[in-house]
Formats: structure tokens, sequence, C-alpha cells
């Protein structure tokens, strides 16, 4: 960060708030939300915050802001959910960031920006933003962007918020549409394209690629933070619209382990594909410690007696024999259509990255045909690659693509019931809407009397099951249980139990 | 009670002095600690300088540096205190041959010697407490000892005191500032999260992570250090098994500095980029990566 955008703007701080009883209720209220997004905050730690921020200067909000943080927000994966809490509670405090309908604000020098403007263009003095024309605001957001100029963004994007979002009083929305309208008309891909183009006439020669694509990361970084500014407008606005509580609750969204497999939004999927890799890796430290640590074998006498020498034959130190468990082989059979690929494709992801704690592990996708796509895992770095490779090649329609699981466990019992074996447990994902196909379920009762284990995993809340065309029960009573895993903590939960 | 810091700037500048790079969340909480004397728990990728920051504040206050470094198995013996076995032994052996032992009484003055501070040594904990003179206590890596172990931590980290069974509570006489670092292996347990701040360091960014590069790599240029830190930023962007951390940032900027480079070209940074990435498979895509870009964007040159 360098030097902070915000005192730019400022007018000079007025409104200091004394630390007095509305800011306390205002924290209640803020923790209460907190907790009701799903964060756990003790009361030991509320008390801490209250504490903090009598250390700090209240109008200082970036200060405020991290000393809420510290004391409240305990798990790294929680601070989207903190910081949007944040934005609502607090997007009203503050000297600078009240509302400024339509004015520049003032003290804001914007005669050195209109230089770069072509002469009719150019305006006299500073003030009345509503006077300029659409293209003047799109040369300046041109401007700003290439300079990176943090305030003038700001500007711009209060500017653009008030001009194109055409937003409505009393609507109970949380501002996804209006982001839409203003971005559509500031039409920011145009944007990056035209300050590529400049970079490229100012460079002394041809930029090389690896300039080129230095520069694009620079421009996106900077659309980025304008984007973000639009939207924290947005909010604002909407907040002093429509009050905390009511923006707090609309804008209240699921931490990434609740965040259903089935309903996640793209910007969510992308949540979730970050969060799995450190969840992988937590999963498999924490597997192979168990392994070392289970402290409950039976005395072990022959090595008992041998240490005992080094006491003059007193058996001082028992040694224990440790259980060594056999490692349990894997089939893992995934339904790969539609809604519930993203399911598979997470559970696919978890059990390789954990697959050195199974002996075996071998895995199957079907939609109404059936494939082994074992050979996509092996011997690859890339757990993530090898699932997108799985999407793309494997081989499972068989007529219309629609799930048939009567017809996938048909294939999978004539083609490798074979090697299903009293070491073998089996998954097998899927929510079980069969499309009223004939489900086969004894092929299922055969896999069971082999197999160690069958389990059945099913992303839909249990709530849904057995109706319409799911028949979950008919499967289940030859499976060793049936769970519902509808988000990353539930399913790191049945992997943890599985080894 | 007098405080190092007075206000948040001063701890950033205490710690620009020595040379770290405090953001504006990472000062504040260091400031917070010292004002509501409760430990810090560090949490972010590796090599993003999260032990450096203890030890900068250390330095940067004057204090010692105790440090524990935390591994599995770690006990009590290790982290807070033992009796210094041999020594007690041989004390015993000594009474034996220099009178005749008789009495009750003379068993219990040998006892009641055994297990004084003479026999008592101190482990890093006990060492942060006891310490009369100001001291930064830095426990590291604190996920890798076992959930049990933690309970250890936890009188230390909430009353700054230690009790020892034969000799009573041993209460500090300052409040060290202490620090626990975290690489995320396993979630803490709550009461152990419940007495610390939490401070999240996470990859600088690009004005940070230059200034950095300018304050740490001798002999590196203005203009080197800019684009270190933008092609470092661009590869964090792809999507990789392990992203450069801040001291492999570093070690590739000294590396090209070594070489003499003053300009990073496509070739240089090719043939340099495995001390940025460890992995093979992350190589080649970032390789791949700005190859492709090559074909993508060079397009639009030729037709302005």
């Amino acid at each position: 960060m360098t030097a902070n955008p915000e005192t730019l703007l400022a007018e000079p701080a007025m409104k200091v708030e004394p630390a007095t009883s509305p800011l306390l209720a205002l924290l209640a209220g803020f923790i209460s939300e907190l907790r009701a997004a799903g964060l756990p905050v003790s009361l030991t730690e509320n008390l801490d915050a209250m504490e903090a921020i009598q250390h700090i200067p209240i109008e200082d909000r970036d200060a405020f802001k991290y000393a809420l943080a510290a004391t409240l927000v305990k798990n790294h994966a929680h601070w989207r959910a903190f910081e949007t809490v944040f934005e609502v509670y607090f997007s009203l405090r503050g000297a600078e960031y009240d509302l400024v309908d339509g004015e520049w604000p003032e003290g804001m020098d914007l005669s050195d920006f209109v230089d770069g403007l072509d002469g009719q263009q150019r305006r006299q003095g500073g003030g009345g933003g509503e006077a300029m024309s659409a293209e003047q605001l799109a040369e300046m957001l041109f401007q700003a962007l290439m300079r990176g100029d943090d305030a003038l963004m700001r500007a711009i994007a209060r500017q653009a918020v008030q001009r194109y979002a055409g937003m409505e009083p009393g609507r109970p929305v949380g501002g996804t549409y209006y982001l839409y309208r203003t971005l559509r008309n500031l039409d920011l891909d145009g944007v990056l394209e035209r300050l590529m183009g400049q970079a490229r006439q100012d460079a002394p020669e041809q930029l090389t690629p690896l300039e080129e694509r230095l520069e694009r990361d620079e421009f996106e970084a900077r659309v980025d933070q304008l984007r973000k500014e639009v939207e924290a407008e947005i909010r604002r606005r909407l907040v002093a619209d429509r009050g905390v509580e009511a923006m707090a609750k609309t804008l209240r969204k699921p931490l990434p382990e609740d965040v259903d497999f089935m309903h996640a939004s793209r910007e969510e999927m992308m949540a979730l594909r970050r969060a799995i890799y450190p969840l992988t890796r937590k999963l498999a430290v924490r597997l192979a410690r168990k392994r070392r640590h289970g402290r409950k074998g039976p005395l072990d006498f022959r090595n008992t007696m041998r240490h005992s020498l080094s006491y003059g034959g007193v058996p001082a130190e028992p040694k224990f024999r440790y259980p060594r468990p056999a490692k349990p082989e894997i089939m893992v059979v995934a339904d790969v259509s539609g809604s519930v690929a993203a399911f598979a494709r997470f559970t696919l992801h978890l059990v390789y990255a954990i697959s050195n704690q199974f002996s075996k592990v071998r895995s199957f996708v079907f939609i109404d045909g059936l494939d082994e796509v074992t050979s996509f895992f092996e011997g690859v770095d890339d757990i993530g690659e090898a699932v997108h490779r799985v999407n793309a090649e494997a081989d499972v329609v068989w007529v219309d693509g629609h799930s048939d699981y009567g017809h996938a466990f048909e294939v999978f019992w004539e083609r490798y019931g074979k090697d299903v074996g009293p070491k073998t447990t089996v998954m097998i994902l899927g929510d079980a809407r069969n499309n009223y196909h004939a489900s086969q379920a004894w092929i299922l009762k055969e896999v069971e009397h082999r197999a160690r284990k069958v389990f059945w995993l099913n992303p839909e809340p249990g709530a849904y099951w057995d109706t319409g065309d799911s028949i979950v029960s008919e499967y289940g009573v030859h499976c060793d249980g049936v769970f519902e895993v509808r988000n990353l903590r539930q399913l790191e939960g049945f992997v943890e139990n599985l080894v | 009670m007098s405080f190092s810091f007075a206000d948040v700037d001063s701890v950033r500048k205490g710690l620009s002095d020595v040379q770290y790079l405090a953001d504006e969340g990472i000062a504040g909480v260091v400031y917070l600690a010292e004002r509501l004397q409760k430990p810090v728990l560090v949490e972010g990728p590796a090599g993003t300088g999260k032990t450096q920051l203890a030890k900068s504040v250390a330095e940067a206050v004057g204090a010692r540096l105790i440090r524990l470094q935390c591994y599995e198995g770690l006990d009590e013996s290790k982290a807070l205190y033992e009796w210094n076995y041999k020594k007690q032994l041989l004390r015993i052996q000594a009474e034996r041959q220099g009178e005749d032992p008789e009495g009750d009484g003379m068993w219990q003055q040998i006892e009641d010697d055994l297990f004084s501070e003479e026999f008592l040594l101190t482990r890093p904990l006990l060492e942060a407490i006891r310490s009369s003179d100001p001291v930064v206590l830095l426990i590291d890596e604190v996920d890798r000892v076992e959930i049990e172990t933690e309970a250890l931590l936890l009188e230390i980290l909430s009353d700054y005191q230690v009790s020892i069974p034969e000799l009573g509570t041993v209460a500090a006489s300052q409040i060290p500032l202490v620090f626990l670092t975290s690489n995320n292996t396993r979630e803490l347990s709550e009461a152990l999260k419940r007495r610390c701040l939490f401070l999240h360091i996470d990859y600088p960014d690009l004005d940070r992570e230059k200034e950095i590069v300018l304050a740490k790599v001798p002999g590196v240029g203005e203009s080197l250090a800019d684009q270190v830190a933008r092609i470092v930023r661009s590869v964090r962007q792809i999507e990789l098994k392990k992203a450069p951390s801040v001291s492999e940032t570093l070690d590739w900027a000294r590396t090209l500095v070594l070489l003499g480079v003053e300009h990073i070209d496509a070739d240089t940074a090719a043939e340099t980029v495995n001390i940025l990435l460890k992995y093979r498979s992350d190589i080649e895509k970032a390789l791949k990566e700005f190859a492709t870009s090559d074909e993508e964007f060079a397009a639009p040159v030729a037709t302005p």
C-alpha cells in the first residue's frame, strides 16, 4: 500500500465518533451478524474486540478494521465473510465515506486530468461532475487507469454508479444487477484493450510477449480494483437506502466449507477449488499422523523383555505393539452427469490427494455408460488436470446421456465385478436420480457380498431423497451406509472416517 | 506501564528500520498485541515472513528473542522445564557420603534441596516468563505439536505464568510479546485461538514486494526490482502447487543480480525460473502460460 488513498479524498475529518453507546450498539449488531454468518465468535473474543478498539484512533478505518479482524476472525477462510459484514456495517462511517451525490469531492483538482482531453471537451474549473458527457467520463476513466490513480478511480466509480446504475430506492436487492448495469456502460474490456494499445504505442520498441503479459496483468489488477470500487459504492448506497440489517441479511453467504456442491455459483466454485488444496494437505497430514500415533496396541512381550536388560532385568519400560491397520483398497464409482458432476470432481480430487492412505485407488465414471478413468490419475502431479481430462475424455454416454444407474452398474459388474474383493471399499457417488430406468439393485447386493464395505454418498439434502425419480433407498438397503455429503465439511468428515 | 510503540505508525517505522516492511494490518496487530498484552497467532503461506516478523519485532524493541521450535513429540520437559536428574542424583550421593543419614529431618532437608531452583532446568517457555529483561517469545510452527500438547501453552498464553507442582506458580515479572506461527497444516484448538490475536500474512502486494526486494537484495536496481515483483505477481496468478514465496522472490532477485541481469527477458526468465518454482509441473505450467500469451497477445500488435 502506498499513500493511503482515502486521505487524498478526505475532507478534514470532522466527524470523529466518540466511543460511546451508539458505537457499542453498532458493534453488538455487527457481532451478532458475524455469528449469523457462521463465524464462531466467543464472548471473550467479543470483549477483546471492545478493548482493542479503544486503543486505536477510531477515525482510522483501516486500523479499526484490522483491530476487529485480529480479535474476531481466527480463520483465514472466514475473512471474506467478515469483510462483507464489515463493509455493510461500517460503510457509512467516516467522513470520506459520506455519500456525495453527483458532486466531485471538493478540493480535488481535476484540471490536471482534463488536460488529457482535447480542446472542445475541456471544461471550466473543478466541480459539477454532472456536466460531463459520457465520453468525458470514459476518457477520465482511461486516464485514471493508465496512471493507476486510486483517488481518481474512486471518484469515477462514484460518478459511474450515480449515472448508470439506475438505482431505485426501496427495492430489496443485493445489488448484482446494479453492478452489471454500471459495468456494462463502462465497458471495461474495451478500456483494457485500449490501455494495452496505448502501452504498446508508448513502448520504445515492440513489447516482448513477457512484457505484454506483465502490462496486461498490471492493467487487469487496476481494472479489478475499479470494479471493487464500483461494488463498494453500490453497497454503500444500498445500505443507506435499506438499512444495515436488511442489507447484511441479503448479502449473507455461506462459508466456503458450507457451500452446497449442487448449487454453487461460478464464483463459489472457484472459491471451493481454491479451498480444496489446503484441505487435502491438511487431511493428508492428519491421517499420516493418526496412523503413526495409534497407541492402543497390545503389550509386545519380546520387545519389553529385550529392553528390560538395560534396567538389569526389570521390565521398567513396557513396549507396545503398534497396530498397523491394513490399507483399504478403494473403488470410486461416480456419476458425472450435469448437476452432480461438481460433487464427483471434488470427491475424486480429495480421494486421490490422499491416495497414499490406500493400497490402491481405482475410479470409474458414468452417466448411462461407464468407463474406468484410473489411468488418468496415474503418475500425474496435478490432480486438477487429471480431473479435467476425466471430464473431457472418458466415454460415459451409452444412449442419450441421461443418468442410468441401472445400466452403469450392469457394465460395472460385467467388466470389473471380478476385481471387487474382500479388501475393497466401494464408494458410489451420485444422487440416484435414475430417470425411471430399471434400478438393477441386485448388482449392488452382489457387490456388497463381495466387498468389504459399500458406501453411497449423495450430494442432495436428505429431505429430497426418494422424491421424484430418486431411488436412494432402493440402493441404500444394499449399502453399509448412505451419507448426505453436500459440502466440503461433510466430505472431509466422511473421508477422514473412511481411512 | 510503558509501551515501546506510541501508535501504529511508529510500529511500522520501527520495523522498517530493521528492514522489515510491514503493511497496515501487520503493524496494527503488533501494536494491539502490546497494548492488549495478548499473544499473536501468525498464519499464512510458507515463506511470507512469519518467523521473521517475530525476529524483527525483537530487534526493533531491543528485546531478547527466545524461540521454541515445535515438532511432533514436543513435551513439557522440552518446552517448559525439567528437573536436572543427574545433578539431583549426585546431590543425594554426596549427602550419603558426607554424613550418616539417620533422622527423618535429614531426609526432609535433602528433599527440599532437591526440588529447589538449583536443580531446575528452564526451557524456553519458563525462561521467557522468568526473564527480567524484555523478551520476545517465538513459538514456531505450533501446528506441528499434537493437539494435546497445545494445552501446555494455554496457561502461559493467557496468564503469563507457569505452575510447577514442587515449586508453586512462577508468574511473569514482565509481560513478554508472544508470537506463535502456524503453517495451518491442521486446525488449532479453539482454546488456543481464543487466547490469541489472529494475523494472516499473505503474499505482499506489488509495491510492498518491490520495496522488500529493494531493501533486502544488495545491488539491485529500481527497474530490476520492479520487473521481479511484477513477474512474481503474474506467476502467482497461475494455479500452482506451490506459489513462489517472498524468500524465493528474494533468491531469484539475488541470482539475477549475480548474473548481472539488468532487464529480464523471456529467455532469462525461463532459465532461472527453477529458483522461483520448485515443482516440475509448476515450472512447465508457468513456461507454457507465458508461451501461450505469446500467440494470444502478440497478434494485435501487427494490426493496431
